[in-house]
């Protein structure tokens, strides 16, 4: 996609990602409005405040991380879509166990944080518990949206690393703050 | 390779990255507790966080993989003294879907606040603080993307595995001090 001088232009590049960028806006803005209504939550418990923009990333992350490693199997004829696959078994155990790893650590981050900044609203085995369920939350949803947008870009012959790790983040970070508020109201 | 395998080496390779970007998060929600005054006084201002976020990691993230690509590719030079014409357009393109993209997430944002009936700052009030912030944050992403893009492909690392944790790990602490620093400029000129 390097060569052409119309690939390397400002408009060019521009007319190119633009429409896709508006399209992941509104999508974004969905996780937004979710915010917005627990705005009054957020700001009583600062820990919960705190734990927003590290879930987002980290839903994103594992879901892009998942996406670029399945793609390049895939590229390389690594990869059937069969859920009996190895590769595909393999890379959402470690997706699990990578979520179950890095969470409860954020969630302690979080509290210590807050803690060292004023009040942190709750206590510091319920932020953990609540990083904890929603990191393994959000790590099977990443999973499946993973798996599910890889094969639609592989049935409808759209290049994988175009399409899919952009898809895969965005719906990965609306999925971050869904998850984390429904876990904050089963748990709290 | 069995299923334990190649899941060990997944964990094994990808788990750096979680942890550095799970560090700049942590440190992007401590600046998010520090805005709480803004958000108070900026309704609607909590509804663009995610969307501003994410515009960081879409455009500068591809600014990256582009460079990254193009660099393997010897399109562009690597050099950091603006002579290179392919990379000025690849920046100037990141700066401006960058601010673009910003102030439409703020115009929709209202649109769909007040189609809802909730409380929105002006809509001049928003556009303003995502403009400002769009600007600030690509500014400072551009200079930490082709910095360590083109510093590391000259000590000979790979590009695209560095852009990528680059991106994770200070998009989100850049993204929202930027819209930290743009809500209290428009604040004082005296919008909101």
């Amino acid at each position: 996609m390097v060569e052409g001088s119309a690939e390397w232009s400002v408009s060019g590049i521009v007319r190119t990602m633009l429409p896709l960028l508006c399209v992941l806006t509104a999508i974004e803005l969905v996780s937004g409005l979710v915010l917005e209504s627990f705005e009054e939550t957020l700001l009583a418990a600062p820990s919960l405040l705190l734990l927003v923009p590290v879930t987002i990333g980290m839903g994103g992350n594992l879901g892009s991380v998942l996406a670029a490693r399945l793609s390049t199997a895939f590229h390389l004829g690594l990869l059937s879509f069969s859920p009996t696959d190895d590769r595909l078994a393999g890379n959402a155990v470690a997706t699990i166990g990578l979520s179950l790893t890095v969470f409860p650590l954020v969630g302690a981050g979080a509290w210590g944080l807050t803690a060292v900044v004023g009040e942190t609203g709750l206590t510091l085995a319920t932020v953990v518990l609540i990083a904890l369920l929603s990191g393994l939350v959000l790590s099977v949803l990443a999973v499946v949206v993973t798996v599910v947008t890889t094969y639609a870009a592989y049935r409808y012959r759209l290049d994988p690393d175009d399409v899919v790790v952009p898809v895969v983040t965005n719906v990965c970070d609306v999925l971050g703050v869904l998850v984390l508020f429904g876990v904050y109201r089963v748990v709290a | 390779m069995t299923v334990r395998e190649i899941a060990a080496e997944a964990y094994r390779e990808t788990l750096p990255v979680l942890v550095l970007s799970a560090i700049g998060g942590l440190f992007a929600g401590l600046v998010l507790v520090g805005m709480e005054a803004e958000l108070a006084a900026v309704p609607g201002l909590l509804v663009l966080v995610p969307a501003l976020l994410a515009t960081r990691g879409n455009v500068y993230g591809s600014l990256g993989a582009r460079l990254g690509s193009a660099l393997h590719q010897g399109v562009i030079e690597p050099t950091l003294d603006f002579g290179d014409e392919r990379l000025n357009a690849a920046i100037a393109a990141a700066l401006a879907n960058g601010i673009l993209v910003s102030g439409f997430a703020a115009v929709l944002g209202v649109v769909v606040l007040r189609v809802l009936g909730s409380e929105s700052a002006a809509l001049s009030t928003l556009v303003a603080i995502a403009l400002i912030a769009g600007l600030l944050s690509g500014l400072l992403l551009t200079v930490a993307v082709v910095t360590v893009v083109v510093v590391g492909y000259r000590r000979g690392l790979n590009p695209d595995t560095l852009a990528g944790p680059v991106v994770t790990t200070t998009g989100d602490v850049v993204g929202i001090a930027t819209m930290l620093v743009a809500a209290r400029i428009v604040l004082a000129v005296g919008g909101g």
